[in-house]
């Protein structure tokens, strides 16, 4: 199932709407990749409070592709990842540490308020 | 050596072979966990455990097949998961178990997480036959 990406301003927001595949999963990093460009946005924001779970898979799709926005020049923000998800990536080991995380859309909002609204050649 | 506690009837037997399956296999765990008894925060772990081990199993063996079964020990109600390849097998298993260890480019948590996510954990690998995994976790 394709993640559908909005274009909100300067930002684009892929909200995840269900369980994802692998190959989802990398479907989403790399449109995400491409338009980033081609709207030229500051920020991305990953929503995933409809996820069911995030194992290894999706915790190492995610941070590469929080790394490759960011070599694209903008700023990448998870949201919504839900408490029983949160708790079972800890147990795993899963801690996504080198990715900004916000507790839903409005934060992830004011975040990349923050964080991204810079120009884009100014470094962070 | 597959010690059963007891199967309670509901079932899955869900055949591994894309990674479509993986999705199949934890969202069924969830809802067979769902069905016992436990809590959402559980199934979320069941869930995830399902998934790294499936994921184990396409990454090493190309697939295999995860048995997902509700068992009853004692007075305790559980859930109990089957995961069987005819892979290479694991030629250290001590090793595999260490957190952060892969030979194949992932991260390296699926064996040692999912022995912290669930409550019992049990693995034999031969070489060239293949690797069984088996555990479980009972309702608090």
């Amino acid at each position: 199932m394709e993640v559908p990406i909005l274009k909100q301003g300067n930002y684009l927001i892929a909200s995840i709407q269900s369980a994802l595949t692998d190959a989802d999963l990398t479907q989403l990093r790399d449109a995400l990749v491409a338009q980033v460009g081609r709207f030229r946005s500051r920020g991305v924001i990953v929503d995933v409070t409809a996820l069911d779970v995030m194992d290894s898979f999706a915790v190492r799709t995610i941070s590469a592709l929080a790394d490759m926005i960011k070599l694209r020049g903008a700023e990448t923000v998870i949201v919504g990842i839900q408490p029983e998800v949160a708790f079972a990536m800890v147990q795993l080991g899963l801690t996504l540490s080198a990715v900004a995380t916000a507790l839903d859309l409005e934060e992830g909002l004011l975040f990349l308020n923050q964080h991204a609204t810079a120009g884009r050649a100014r470094g962070r | 050596m597959q010690r059963r506690a007891g199967p309670v009837g509901a079932e899955r037997r869900i055949a591994i072979d894309a990674d479509r399956d993986i999705v199949t296999a934890r969202q069924d765990g969830r809802a067979l966990a769902l069905l016992v008894g436990f809590s959402q925060g559980d199934a979320t772990v069941i869930s995830a455990a399902i998934s790294e081990i499936a994921r184990n199993m396409l990454d090493y063996a190309r697939g295999g097949e995860i048995h997902i079964v509700l068992v009853e020990r004692a007075e305790k109600k559980g859930i109990e998961i089957v995961a069987c390849d005819s892979g290479p097998g694991i030629p250290d298993i001590q090793q595999a178990m260490l957190d952060g260890y892969s030979t194949c480019g992932n991260l390296g948590l699926g064996l040692p997480g999912s022995r912290r996510l669930m409550d019992e954990f049990e693995i034999s690998s031969e070489i060239g036959l293949g690797t069984i995994v088996t555990m479980r976790k009972w309702r608090r």
